[in-house]
Protein backbone atom coordinates (compact mmCIF):
# COMPACT_ATOMS: atom_id res chain seq x y z
CA UNK A 1 0.00 0.00 0.00
CA UNK A 2 1.24 3.63 -0.73
CA UNK A 3 0.78 5.60 2.44
CA UNK A 4 -2.07 7.24 3.74
CA UNK A 5 -3.28 9.63 6.10
CA UNK A 6 -5.90 7.89 8.56
CA UNK A 7 -8.95 9.65 10.40
CA UNK A 8 -11.88 8.25 12.13
CA UNK A 9 -15.43 10.86 11.55
CA UNK A 10 -17.49 11.91 14.06
CA UNK A 11 -19.67 12.62 11.61
CA UNK A 12 -21.52 12.20 7.58
CA UNK A 13 -20.57 16.36 7.18
CA UNK A 14 -16.77 15.32 8.03
CA UNK A 15 -16.69 12.58 6.17
CA UNK A 16 -17.87 14.17 3.02
CA UNK A 17 -15.81 17.09 3.59
CA UNK A 18 -12.73 15.05 3.53
CA UNK A 19 -13.11 13.60 0.26
CA UNK A 20 -14.91 16.68 -1.48
CA UNK A 21 -11.65 18.03 -0.11
CA UNK A 22 -9.43 15.89 -1.57
CA UNK A 23 -10.03 13.30 -4.73
CA UNK A 24 -7.84 10.77 -3.42
CA UNK A 25 -9.14 10.39 -0.70
CA UNK A 26 -11.43 7.42 0.05
CA UNK A 27 -14.05 5.73 2.46
CA UNK A 28 -13.62 3.14 4.49
CA UNK A 29 -16.69 0.86 5.39
CA UNK A 30 -15.57 -3.00 5.91
CA UNK A 31 -12.38 -2.86 3.86
CA UNK A 32 -12.99 -6.01 2.43
CA UNK A 33 -12.57 -4.69 -1.10
CA UNK A 34 -10.35 -1.66 -0.55
CA UNK A 35 -7.63 -3.25 1.54
CA UNK A 36 -7.16 -5.89 -1.00
CA UNK A 37 -7.18 -3.09 -4.33
CA UNK A 38 -4.61 -0.96 -2.32
CA UNK A 39 -2.46 -4.01 -1.91
CA UNK A 40 -2.50 -4.87 -5.67
CA UNK A 41 -2.22 -1.03 -5.95
CA UNK A 42 -5.25 -0.90 -8.23
CA UNK A 43 -6.47 2.11 -6.03
CA UNK A 44 -3.57 4.40 -4.48
CA UNK A 45 -5.69 6.32 -1.70
CA UNK A 46 -3.61 9.60 -0.08
CA UNK A 47 -6.44 9.44 2.33
CA UNK A 48 -8.63 7.61 4.52
CA UNK A 49 -11.54 8.22 6.15
CA UNK A 50 -13.05 5.69 8.38
CA UNK A 51 -16.95 5.17 8.86
CA UNK A 52 -16.86 2.78 11.37
CA UNK A 53 -18.35 5.84 13.99
CA UNK A 54 -21.18 6.86 11.89
CA UNK A 55 -24.79 5.82 12.32
CA UNK A 56 -26.77 4.13 9.23
CA UNK A 57 -26.43 1.31 10.90
CA UNK A 58 -30.28 0.85 11.47
CA UNK A 59 -32.25 -1.81 9.69
CA UNK A 60 -35.95 -0.28 10.11
CA UNK A 61 -39.03 -1.37 8.79
CA UNK A 62 -40.79 2.03 6.68
CA UNK A 63 -44.03 2.69 5.61
CA UNK A 64 -43.17 1.87 2.19
CA UNK A 65 -40.95 -1.22 3.14
CA UNK A 66 -37.73 -1.67 4.83
CA UNK A 67 -34.70 0.52 5.01
CA UNK A 68 -31.09 -1.25 5.32
CA UNK A 69 -28.70 1.20 6.96
CA UNK A 70 -25.78 1.65 4.89
CA UNK A 71 -22.69 0.72 7.59
CA UNK A 72 -24.98 -2.17 8.25
CA UNK A 73 -23.41 -5.40 7.74
CA UNK A 74 -23.76 -7.92 5.64
CA UNK A 75 -24.52 -10.38 8.56
CA UNK A 76 -26.97 -8.46 10.59
CA UNK A 77 -28.73 -7.83 7.15
CA UNK A 78 -29.01 -11.53 6.05
CA UNK A 79 -29.72 -12.17 9.24
CA UNK A 80 -32.52 -9.75 10.40
CA UNK A 81 -35.80 -11.17 11.13
CA UNK A 82 -37.87 -8.74 9.10
CA UNK A 83 -35.67 -9.68 5.69
CA UNK A 84 -35.61 -13.09 6.69
CA UNK A 85 -39.57 -13.76 6.88
CA UNK A 86 -40.28 -10.73 4.05
CA UNK A 87 -37.34 -10.39 1.67
CA UNK A 88 -36.10 -14.18 2.35
CA UNK A 89 -34.31 -13.39 -1.68
CA UNK A 90 -31.68 -11.00 -0.02
CA UNK A 91 -30.91 -13.06 3.04
CA UNK A 92 -30.16 -15.76 0.30
CA UNK A 93 -28.36 -13.43 -2.18
CA UNK A 94 -26.26 -12.00 0.67
CA UNK A 95 -25.51 -15.56 1.99
CA UNK A 96 -24.31 -16.63 -1.34
CA UNK A 97 -21.63 -14.21 -1.71
CA UNK A 98 -18.28 -14.12 0.05
CA UNK A 99 -17.45 -16.18 2.92
CA UNK A 100 -18.93 -15.84 7.23
CA UNK A 101 -15.53 -13.50 8.03
CA UNK A 102 -16.17 -11.28 4.94
CA UNK A 103 -20.00 -10.51 5.61
CA UNK A 104 -19.19 -10.09 9.34
CA UNK A 105 -17.29 -7.08 7.67
CA UNK A 106 -18.73 -5.70 4.56
CA UNK A 107 -20.89 -2.80 5.17
CA UNK A 108 -24.75 -2.99 2.51
CA UNK A 109 -22.73 0.46 0.98
CA UNK A 110 -19.70 -1.21 0.40
CA UNK A 111 -20.95 -4.20 -1.14
CA UNK A 112 -22.80 -2.15 -3.51
CA UNK A 113 -19.06 -0.26 -4.58
CA UNK A 114 -17.07 -3.52 -4.44
CA UNK A 115 -15.24 -3.29 -8.07
CA UNK A 116 -14.97 -6.27 -10.47
CA UNK A 117 -12.94 -9.02 -10.10
CA UNK A 118 -11.52 -8.73 -13.60
CA UNK A 119 -8.65 -10.35 -13.28
CA UNK A 120 -6.87 -7.48 -15.86
CA UNK A 121 -8.14 -4.71 -14.06
CA UNK A 122 -6.50 -6.61 -11.21
CA UNK A 123 -3.10 -6.79 -12.37
CA UNK A 124 -1.58 -3.55 -12.88
CA UNK A 125 0.70 -4.76 -15.82
CA UNK A 126 -1.61 -4.66 -17.84
CA UNK A 127 -3.99 -2.47 -19.94
CA UNK A 128 -7.58 -2.02 -18.42
CA UNK A 129 -9.43 1.20 -19.79
CA UNK A 130 -11.32 0.71 -16.51
CA UNK A 131 -7.98 0.82 -13.45
CA UNK A 132 -6.45 3.24 -16.75
CA UNK A 133 -9.09 5.17 -19.10
CA UNK A 134 -7.18 4.64 -22.88
CA UNK A 135 -4.94 2.18 -22.32
CA UNK A 136 -7.29 -0.55 -23.67
CA UNK A 137 -8.84 -3.74 -22.74
CA UNK A 138 -6.45 -6.75 -22.39
CA UNK A 139 -9.55 -9.04 -21.47
CA UNK A 140 -11.60 -8.54 -25.31
CA UNK A 141 -8.67 -11.00 -26.75
CA UNK A 142 -7.45 -12.53 -23.70
CA UNK A 143 -8.74 -15.23 -21.01
CA UNK A 144 -12.12 -14.36 -20.58
CA UNK A 145 -14.33 -16.84 -19.86
CA UNK A 146 -15.74 -15.53 -16.55
CA UNK A 147 -16.77 -12.00 -17.97
CA UNK A 148 -19.50 -10.63 -19.26
CA UNK A 149 -22.00 -12.02 -22.43
CA UNK A 150 -24.33 -8.91 -22.04
CA UNK A 151 -24.15 -5.07 -21.95
CA UNK A 152 -20.25 -5.29 -22.72
CA UNK A 153 -18.60 -2.44 -24.74
CA UNK A 154 -15.22 -2.90 -27.05
CA UNK A 155 -13.91 -0.56 -24.07
CA UNK A 156 -14.39 -3.59 -21.11
CA UNK A 157 -15.88 -6.70 -21.02
CA UNK A 158 -15.70 -6.93 -17.10
CA UNK A 159 -18.75 -8.40 -15.08
CA UNK A 160 -19.81 -6.82 -11.64
CA UNK A 161 -18.90 -9.22 -8.80
CA UNK A 162 -22.06 -8.85 -6.02
CA UNK A 163 -24.73 -11.16 -5.03
CA UNK A 164 -26.45 -8.96 -2.77
CA UNK A 165 -26.67 -6.34 -5.69
CA UNK A 166 -28.71 -8.63 -7.82
CA UNK A 167 -30.97 -9.73 -5.44
CA UNK A 168 -32.04 -5.36 -4.97
CA UNK A 169 -32.18 -5.46 -8.15
CA UNK A 170 -34.94 -7.80 -8.62
CA UNK A 171 -36.64 -5.89 -5.45
CA UNK A 172 -36.31 -2.78 -7.37
CA UNK A 173 -34.55 -1.37 -4.42
CA UNK A 174 -33.40 2.41 -4.44
CA UNK A 175 -29.82 4.16 -3.03
CA UNK A 176 -30.00 6.73 -1.13
CA UNK A 177 -27.16 9.50 -0.80
CA UNK A 178 -25.90 12.22 1.00
CA UNK A 179 -23.50 15.29 -0.18
CA UNK A 180 -22.57 18.33 0.76
CA UNK A 181 -24.64 20.32 2.80
CA UNK A 182 -26.61 17.18 4.00
CA UNK A 183 -28.19 17.41 0.61
CA UNK A 184 -29.74 14.23 -0.17
CA UNK A 185 -30.36 12.11 -3.20
CA UNK A 186 -32.38 8.58 -4.24
CA UNK A 187 -30.96 6.74 -7.00
CA UNK A 188 -32.96 3.40 -8.41
CA UNK A 189 -30.46 0.30 -8.28
CA UNK A 190 -31.45 0.10 -11.66
CA UNK A 191 -29.66 3.49 -12.49
CA UNK A 192 -27.04 2.89 -9.48
CA UNK A 193 -24.60 0.09 -11.70
CA UNK A 194 -23.84 1.31 -15.14
CA UNK A 195 -22.70 -0.20 -18.21
CA UNK A 196 -19.20 0.60 -19.43
CA UNK A 197 -20.13 2.04 -22.77
CA UNK A 198 -17.09 4.79 -23.38
CA UNK A 199 -16.29 5.03 -19.67
CA UNK A 200 -15.93 1.74 -18.38
CA UNK A 201 -14.10 3.50 -15.07
CA UNK A 202 -17.32 4.65 -13.89
CA UNK A 203 -18.79 1.67 -12.12
CA UNK A 204 -21.83 3.62 -10.84
CA UNK A 205 -23.41 7.03 -10.98
CA UNK A 206 -21.98 8.24 -7.04
CA UNK A 207 -19.66 11.72 -7.50
CA UNK A 208 -16.98 11.49 -5.48
CA UNK A 209 -17.57 12.67 -1.81
CA UNK A 210 -21.21 11.34 -2.11
CA UNK A 211 -22.14 9.12 0.56
CA UNK A 212 -24.44 6.16 0.60
CA UNK A 213 -26.67 6.19 4.32
CA UNK A 214 -28.87 3.89 3.17
CA UNK A 215 -30.79 1.42 0.69
CA UNK A 216 -34.22 1.39 0.41
CA UNK A 217 -36.59 -1.79 -0.55
CA UNK A 218 -40.49 -1.21 -1.37
CA UNK A 219 -42.67 -3.64 -0.26
CA UNK A 220 -43.58 -6.78 -2.35
CA UNK A 221 -45.27 -10.11 -2.71
CA UNK A 222 -42.28 -12.35 -3.22
CA UNK A 223 -41.30 -13.66 -0.09
CA UNK A 224 -43.15 -17.27 -1.06
CA UNK A 225 -41.56 -17.42 -4.35
CA UNK A 226 -38.37 -16.28 -4.29
CA UNK A 227 -34.86 -18.02 -5.22
CA UNK A 228 -31.78 -17.16 -5.83
CA UNK A 229 -29.34 -20.08 -7.34
CA UNK A 230 -25.66 -19.34 -7.92
CA UNK A 231 -23.43 -21.02 -10.36
CA UNK A 232 -19.62 -21.22 -9.60
CA UNK A 233 -16.54 -23.27 -9.95
CA UNK A 234 -16.88 -24.93 -6.48
CA UNK A 235 -19.41 -24.86 -4.26
CA UNK A 236 -18.81 -22.46 -1.91
CA UNK A 237 -16.80 -18.89 -1.62
CA UNK A 238 -16.48 -18.06 -4.90
CA UNK A 239 -17.83 -15.46 -7.69
CA UNK A 240 -20.73 -16.10 -9.90
CA UNK A 241 -19.91 -17.68 -13.57
CA UNK A 242 -24.08 -16.87 -14.11
CA UNK A 243 -26.10 -16.45 -10.89
CA UNK A 244 -29.98 -15.43 -11.05
CA UNK A 245 -32.31 -14.16 -8.61
CA UNK A 246 -36.19 -14.77 -8.76
CA UNK A 247 -39.22 -13.55 -7.29
CA UNK A 248 -42.60 -14.67 -8.60
CA UNK A 249 -46.10 -13.37 -7.34
CA UNK A 250 -48.68 -16.23 -8.06
CA UNK A 251 -52.25 -16.12 -8.59
CA UNK A 252 -52.93 -20.01 -8.14
CA UNK A 253 -50.82 -21.51 -11.17
CA UNK A 254 -50.65 -18.35 -13.08
CA UNK A 255 -47.83 -15.90 -12.64
CA UNK A 256 -48.59 -12.55 -11.91
CA UNK A 257 -45.23 -10.95 -11.36
CA UNK A 258 -42.21 -11.62 -12.11
CA UNK A 259 -38.90 -10.01 -11.19
CA UNK A 260 -35.84 -11.37 -12.38
CA UNK A 261 -31.96 -10.42 -12.42
CA UNK A 262 -28.87 -12.07 -13.09
CA UNK A 263 -25.29 -12.08 -11.65
CA UNK A 264 -21.68 -12.72 -13.25
CA UNK A 265 -22.77 -11.82 -16.70
CA UNK A 266 -22.70 -7.86 -17.53
CA UNK A 267 -21.40 -4.37 -15.79
CA UNK A 268 -24.20 -4.63 -13.65
CA UNK A 269 -26.45 -6.71 -12.32
CA UNK A 270 -28.79 -7.62 -15.02
CA UNK A 271 -32.57 -7.45 -14.98
CA UNK A 272 -34.14 -10.00 -17.49
CA UNK A 273 -36.85 -7.48 -18.90
CA UNK A 274 -37.62 -10.50 -21.85
CA UNK A 275 -37.73 -13.60 -19.63
CA UNK A 276 -39.68 -11.27 -17.58
CA UNK A 277 -42.30 -10.12 -20.03
CA UNK A 278 -42.47 -14.09 -21.45
CA UNK A 279 -43.93 -15.20 -18.09
CA UNK A 280 -46.75 -12.78 -17.06
CA UNK A 281 -50.14 -13.83 -17.22
CA UNK A 282 -48.86 -17.19 -17.77
CA UNK A 283 -48.95 -20.70 -16.17
CA UNK A 284 -45.98 -21.82 -13.98
CA UNK A 285 -45.36 -24.66 -15.82
CA UNK A 286 -41.46 -26.05 -17.10
CA UNK A 287 -42.50 -25.15 -21.08
CA UNK A 288 -42.81 -21.56 -20.34
CA UNK A 289 -39.41 -21.10 -18.21
CA UNK A 290 -37.99 -22.35 -20.75
CA UNK A 291 -39.04 -20.07 -23.26
CA UNK A 292 -38.58 -17.22 -21.22
CA UNK A 293 -34.78 -18.07 -20.28
CA UNK A 294 -35.04 -18.92 -23.95
CA UNK A 295 -35.94 -15.10 -24.43
CA UNK A 296 -33.45 -13.88 -22.56
CA UNK A 297 -30.28 -15.66 -23.77
CA UNK A 298 -31.49 -14.95 -27.23
CA UNK A 299 -29.90 -11.89 -26.52
CA UNK A 300 -26.51 -12.94 -25.48
CA UNK A 301 -23.65 -11.71 -27.35
CA UNK A 302 -20.35 -14.31 -25.84
CA UNK A 303 -16.55 -13.62 -26.11
CA UNK A 304 -14.37 -15.79 -27.05
CA UNK A 305 -14.06 -18.02 -23.92
CA UNK A 306 -17.75 -17.75 -22.56
CA UNK A 307 -20.19 -19.03 -24.99
CA UNK A 308 -21.07 -21.78 -22.41
CA UNK A 309 -22.58 -19.01 -20.28
CA UNK A 310 -25.29 -18.91 -22.45
CA UNK A 311 -26.82 -22.52 -22.18
CA UNK A 312 -25.79 -22.37 -17.95
CA UNK A 313 -27.78 -19.33 -18.32
CA UNK A 314 -30.71 -21.15 -19.29
CA UNK A 315 -30.39 -23.90 -17.09
CA UNK A 316 -29.77 -21.26 -14.17
CA UNK A 317 -32.80 -19.48 -15.01
CA UNK A 318 -35.20 -22.46 -15.37
CA UNK A 319 -34.04 -23.77 -12.51
CA UNK A 320 -33.92 -20.61 -10.29
CA UNK A 321 -38.07 -20.37 -11.93
CA UNK A 322 -38.81 -23.91 -11.15
CA UNK A 323 -36.89 -23.55 -7.21
CA UNK A 324 -38.88 -19.76 -6.56
CA UNK A 325 -42.31 -21.40 -7.82
CA UNK A 326 -41.66 -23.87 -5.40
CA UNK A 327 -40.98 -21.60 -2.42
CA UNK B 1 -4.81 -38.02 32.19
CA UNK B 2 -5.36 -36.16 35.20
CA UNK B 3 -8.69 -35.62 36.25
CA UNK B 4 -9.25 -32.17 37.13
CA UNK B 5 -11.68 -32.06 39.34
CA UNK B 6 -12.08 -28.06 40.51
CA UNK B 7 -15.23 -27.09 42.06
CA UNK B 8 -17.32 -24.37 39.45
CA UNK B 9 -16.12 -20.81 40.34
CA UNK B 10 -19.68 -18.53 40.52
CA UNK B 11 -19.05 -17.18 37.02
CA UNK B 12 -19.06 -20.71 35.72
CA UNK B 13 -22.04 -21.47 38.10
CA UNK B 14 -23.94 -18.24 36.38
CA UNK B 15 -23.42 -18.97 33.00
CA UNK B 16 -24.14 -22.44 33.45
CA UNK B 17 -27.44 -21.16 35.24
CA UNK B 18 -28.38 -19.15 31.94
CA UNK B 19 -27.95 -21.77 29.97
CA UNK B 20 -28.72 -24.39 31.34
CA UNK B 21 -30.80 -23.91 34.50
CA UNK B 22 -32.71 -27.28 34.88
CA UNK B 23 -29.42 -29.04 35.69
CA UNK B 24 -28.10 -26.49 37.56
CA UNK B 25 -28.86 -28.09 41.04
CA UNK B 26 -27.96 -31.46 39.92
CA UNK B 27 -24.68 -30.39 38.68
CA UNK B 28 -23.65 -28.85 41.75
CA UNK B 29 -24.88 -31.32 43.84
CA UNK B 30 -23.12 -34.34 42.30
CA UNK B 31 -19.82 -32.22 41.91
CA UNK B 32 -19.10 -32.81 38.28
CA UNK B 33 -15.75 -32.06 36.88
CA UNK B 34 -14.50 -29.05 34.72
CA UNK B 35 -14.22 -31.65 31.75
CA UNK B 36 -17.44 -32.52 32.37
CA UNK B 37 -19.19 -29.45 32.74
CA UNK B 38 -17.17 -28.24 29.55
CA UNK B 39 -19.35 -31.39 27.85
CA UNK B 40 -22.51 -30.41 29.26
CA UNK B 41 -21.97 -26.71 28.22
CA UNK B 42 -21.24 -28.26 24.46
CA UNK B 43 -24.48 -29.50 24.69
CA UNK B 44 -26.41 -26.22 25.60
CA UNK B 45 -24.40 -24.98 21.85
CA UNK B 46 -22.55 -22.68 23.56
CA UNK B 47 -20.66 -23.32 26.75
CA UNK B 48 -17.25 -22.28 27.23
CA UNK B 49 -16.47 -21.88 23.49
CA UNK B 50 -18.49 -18.87 23.89
CA UNK B 51 -16.98 -18.05 27.60
CA UNK B 52 -14.45 -16.02 25.47
CA UNK B 53 -16.64 -14.50 23.12
CA UNK B 54 -18.82 -12.67 26.64
CA UNK B 55 -16.08 -11.73 27.59
CA UNK B 56 -13.15 -13.79 29.34
CA UNK B 57 -11.94 -11.25 31.82
CA UNK B 58 -15.85 -10.62 32.95
CA UNK B 59 -16.65 -14.45 33.14
CA UNK B 60 -13.29 -15.49 34.91
CA UNK B 61 -12.47 -12.09 36.66
CA UNK B 62 -8.76 -11.70 35.34
CA UNK B 63 -7.55 -8.02 35.74
CA UNK B 64 -6.22 -6.61 32.96
CA UNK B 65 -2.81 -5.20 32.37
CA UNK B 66 -1.42 -2.27 30.20
CA UNK B 67 0.53 -3.44 27.34
CA UNK B 68 2.39 -1.12 25.74
CA UNK B 69 4.29 -1.97 22.85
CA UNK B 70 7.60 -0.83 22.56
CA UNK B 71 7.98 1.65 19.79
CA UNK B 72 9.93 1.07 16.20
CA UNK B 73 12.25 4.27 15.09
CA UNK B 74 10.17 6.83 13.84
CA UNK B 75 11.70 6.59 10.22
CA UNK B 76 9.65 3.06 10.15
CA UNK B 77 6.38 4.68 10.46
CA UNK B 78 4.69 7.00 8.24
CA UNK B 79 0.87 8.48 9.03
CA UNK B 80 1.37 7.24 12.71
CA UNK B 81 -1.70 5.79 14.50
CA UNK B 82 -1.85 5.08 17.90
CA UNK B 83 -4.39 2.48 18.86
CA UNK B 84 -5.94 1.32 22.08
CA UNK B 85 -7.43 -2.19 21.81
CA UNK B 86 -7.79 -5.55 23.73
CA UNK B 87 -6.09 -8.45 22.45
CA UNK B 88 -6.64 -11.54 24.68
CA UNK B 89 -8.10 -10.13 27.44
CA UNK B 90 -5.13 -7.80 28.29
CA UNK B 91 -5.38 -3.96 27.15
CA UNK B 92 -2.53 -3.19 24.62
CA UNK B 93 -1.37 0.44 23.18
CA UNK B 94 0.52 -0.01 19.70
CA UNK B 95 1.29 2.91 17.58
CA UNK B 96 0.81 1.73 14.00
CA UNK B 97 2.06 2.96 10.45
CA UNK B 98 -1.29 4.39 9.43
CA UNK B 99 -0.97 0.68 6.60
CA UNK B 100 -0.53 -2.00 9.02
CA UNK B 101 -2.61 -4.90 9.08
CA UNK B 102 -4.39 -6.25 12.07
CA UNK B 103 -2.73 -9.50 11.25
CA UNK B 104 0.81 -7.82 10.79
CA UNK B 105 0.23 -5.86 14.01
CA UNK B 106 -0.18 -9.18 16.07
CA UNK B 107 2.32 -11.10 14.62
CA UNK B 108 4.79 -8.31 14.19
CA UNK B 109 4.13 -5.91 16.89
CA UNK B 110 2.66 -7.79 19.47
CA UNK B 111 4.38 -11.04 18.98
CA UNK B 112 1.27 -12.93 18.33
CA UNK B 113 2.59 -15.46 15.46
CA UNK B 114 -0.51 -17.75 16.00
CA UNK B 115 -2.49 -16.04 13.35
CA UNK B 116 -0.91 -17.04 9.97
CA UNK B 117 -0.34 -14.77 6.55
CA UNK B 118 -1.86 -17.36 3.61
CA UNK B 119 -2.49 -15.85 0.77
CA UNK B 120 -2.75 -11.79 2.82
CA UNK B 121 -5.97 -10.71 0.52
CA UNK B 122 -9.39 -12.59 2.30
CA UNK B 123 -9.12 -15.37 0.16
CA UNK B 124 -7.77 -18.37 2.32
CA UNK B 125 -9.24 -17.78 6.17
CA UNK B 126 -5.66 -18.33 7.29
CA UNK B 127 -5.68 -15.12 9.60
CA UNK B 128 -9.39 -14.58 10.80
CA UNK B 129 -9.45 -13.84 14.82
CA UNK B 130 -12.31 -12.74 16.35
CA UNK B 131 -13.50 -9.07 17.16
CA UNK B 132 -16.14 -7.93 19.78
CA UNK B 133 -17.23 -11.19 19.19
CA UNK B 134 -17.33 -11.91 15.49
CA UNK B 135 -15.01 -13.92 13.20
CA UNK B 136 -12.82 -11.51 10.76
CA UNK B 137 -10.31 -11.51 8.54
CA UNK B 138 -7.57 -9.57 9.85
CA UNK B 139 -5.36 -9.58 6.69
CA UNK B 140 -7.92 -6.93 5.40
CA UNK B 141 -8.05 -5.37 8.42
CA UNK B 142 -6.42 -2.07 9.41
CA UNK B 143 -5.20 -1.85 13.00
CA UNK B 144 -5.82 1.93 12.66
CA UNK B 145 -9.71 0.86 12.43
CA UNK B 146 -9.45 -1.27 16.07
CA UNK B 147 -9.61 2.02 18.12
CA UNK B 148 -11.31 0.35 21.34
CA UNK B 149 -12.16 -3.37 20.42
CA UNK B 150 -11.54 -6.89 21.85
CA UNK B 151 -9.54 -9.38 19.40
CA UNK B 152 -9.15 -12.55 20.63
CA UNK B 153 -6.85 -14.92 18.72
CA UNK B 154 -6.17 -18.82 19.16
CA UNK B 155 -3.72 -17.76 21.75
CA UNK B 156 -6.24 -16.98 23.63
CA UNK B 157 -8.46 -19.73 23.59
CA UNK B 158 -6.90 -21.69 26.10
CA UNK B 159 -7.67 -21.32 29.34
CA UNK B 160 -4.17 -21.49 31.17
CA UNK B 161 -3.13 -24.86 30.65
CA UNK B 162 -6.98 -26.11 29.87
CA UNK B 163 -7.21 -26.08 25.97
CA UNK B 164 -10.54 -25.09 24.42
CA UNK B 165 -13.13 -28.01 24.05
CA UNK B 166 -12.32 -27.01 20.31
CA UNK B 167 -8.85 -27.77 20.19
CA UNK B 168 -8.63 -30.31 22.28
CA UNK B 169 -11.64 -31.65 19.68
CA UNK B 170 -9.40 -30.74 16.49
CA UNK B 171 -6.60 -32.60 18.53
CA UNK B 172 -8.87 -36.15 18.61
CA UNK B 173 -10.39 -36.10 15.41
CA UNK B 174 -6.63 -34.87 13.63
CA UNK B 175 -8.36 -32.04 11.88
CA UNK B 176 -5.01 -30.87 10.14
CA UNK B 177 -1.79 -31.87 8.61
CA UNK B 178 0.56 -29.29 8.01
CA UNK B 179 -1.24 -26.77 10.52
CA UNK B 180 -0.71 -24.10 9.15
CA UNK B 181 -4.55 -23.16 8.31
CA UNK B 182 -5.28 -24.63 12.03
CA UNK B 183 -5.52 -21.68 14.11
CA UNK B 184 -7.75 -19.85 11.54
CA UNK B 185 -9.54 -23.34 10.97
CA UNK B 186 -10.22 -22.75 15.07
CA UNK B 187 -11.03 -19.39 15.75
CA UNK B 188 -13.81 -19.42 12.64
CA UNK B 189 -15.07 -22.58 14.39
CA UNK B 190 -15.34 -21.30 17.71
CA UNK B 191 -17.15 -18.08 16.23
CA UNK B 192 -19.36 -20.23 14.37
CA UNK B 193 -20.79 -21.75 17.91
CA UNK B 194 -21.86 -18.54 18.71
CA UNK B 195 -23.33 -18.12 14.94
CA UNK B 196 -25.60 -21.26 15.48
CA UNK B 197 -26.62 -20.22 18.74
CA UNK B 198 -28.18 -17.21 17.50
CA UNK B 199 -29.46 -19.45 15.03
CA UNK B 200 -27.34 -17.56 12.07
CA UNK B 201 -28.74 -18.90 8.74
CA UNK B 202 -26.46 -19.95 5.93
CA UNK B 203 -26.72 -20.24 2.34
CA UNK B 204 -27.92 -23.65 2.43
CA UNK B 205 -30.29 -23.05 5.67
CA UNK B 206 -33.65 -24.77 4.58
CA UNK B 207 -36.58 -22.66 5.56
CA UNK B 208 -34.53 -19.30 5.41
CA UNK B 209 -38.03 -17.55 6.82
CA UNK B 210 -38.21 -19.44 10.00
CA UNK B 211 -36.03 -18.10 12.48
CA UNK B 212 -34.66 -20.86 15.18
CA UNK B 213 -32.27 -20.25 18.07
CA UNK B 214 -29.33 -22.77 18.97
CA UNK B 215 -29.32 -24.78 15.55
CA UNK B 216 -27.65 -28.20 15.49
CA UNK B 217 -25.30 -28.59 12.81
CA UNK B 218 -25.23 -30.87 10.24
CA UNK B 219 -22.23 -31.72 8.17
CA UNK B 220 -23.21 -30.17 5.09
CA UNK B 221 -24.19 -27.12 7.23
CA UNK B 222 -20.49 -26.96 8.64
CA UNK B 223 -18.84 -26.77 5.64
CA UNK B 224 -20.72 -24.18 3.70
CA UNK B 225 -20.47 -22.09 6.95
CA UNK B 226 -16.55 -23.17 6.85
CA UNK B 227 -15.89 -22.69 3.95
CA UNK B 228 -13.92 -19.32 4.70
CA UNK B 229 -11.23 -21.72 5.79
CA UNK B 230 -9.12 -23.08 3.25
CA UNK B 231 -7.00 -26.30 4.11
CA UNK B 232 -4.54 -26.88 1.21
CA UNK B 233 -3.80 -30.56 3.15
CA UNK B 234 -7.48 -31.25 2.46
CA UNK B 235 -8.18 -32.23 6.19
CA UNK B 236 -11.46 -31.11 6.21
CA UNK B 237 -13.75 -34.63 7.07
CA UNK B 238 -11.82 -34.15 10.11
CA UNK B 239 -12.00 -30.69 10.42
CA UNK B 240 -15.90 -31.06 10.20
CA UNK B 241 -15.88 -33.87 12.91
CA UNK B 242 -14.20 -32.19 15.39
CA UNK B 243 -16.77 -29.62 15.33
CA UNK B 244 -19.25 -31.96 15.24
CA UNK B 245 -18.31 -33.43 18.10
CA UNK B 246 -17.41 -29.88 19.83
CA UNK B 247 -21.19 -28.87 19.27
CA UNK B 248 -22.95 -31.80 20.29
CA UNK B 249 -20.77 -32.92 22.76
CA UNK B 250 -21.39 -36.31 21.54
CA UNK B 251 -18.79 -37.69 21.11
CA UNK B 252 -18.14 -38.42 17.05
CA UNK B 253 -16.47 -41.54 16.08
CA UNK B 254 -12.91 -41.19 14.56
CA UNK B 255 -12.31 -41.70 11.17
CA UNK B 256 -8.62 -42.32 11.58
CA UNK B 257 -6.02 -44.60 14.37
CA UNK B 258 -2.38 -44.65 14.90
CA UNK B 259 -0.76 -46.93 13.14
CA UNK B 260 0.66 -50.20 15.08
Amino acid sequence: MTPFKFSIADNPTAAIAALTKNDHAAFLGGGTNLLDLMKEHVTNPTEIVDLGKLAFKEIKNTSSGISLGALAKNTDTANHPTIRKDYPLLSKAILAGASAQIRNMATNGGNLLQRTRCSYFYDIAMPCNKRQPGSGCAAIDGFNRMHAVFGWSDKCVAVYPSDMAVALSALNASVKVMAQNSTERTIAIHDFHLLPNDHPEKDNSLKHGELITSIEIPKNNFAEHSAYIKVRDRNSYAFALVSVAVGLEMNGNVIKAANISMGGVAHKPWRATNAEQALVGKAAVLANFEKAAEAEMRLARPLSHNKFKIEMGKNTLINALEAAYKG
Amino acid sequence: MKQNKTQLTPEEKKLFGDLMPEDLEEVIHSGFNRRHFVKLMGLATAGLLASHLIGAEQLFARSLDLEEIPDLIPEAIENGVTVNFKVNSSLSKVTVDSRMTLLDTLRERIGLTGSKKGCDHGQCGACTVIVDGNRVLSCLTLAASCEGKSVITIEGLAKENELNPMQSAFLKHDGFQCGFCTPGQICSAVALMKEAKEGQASFITKDIREHRQGIMLSEEEISERMSGNICRCGAYPNIVAAIKEAQSGKSIEQSWLFAG
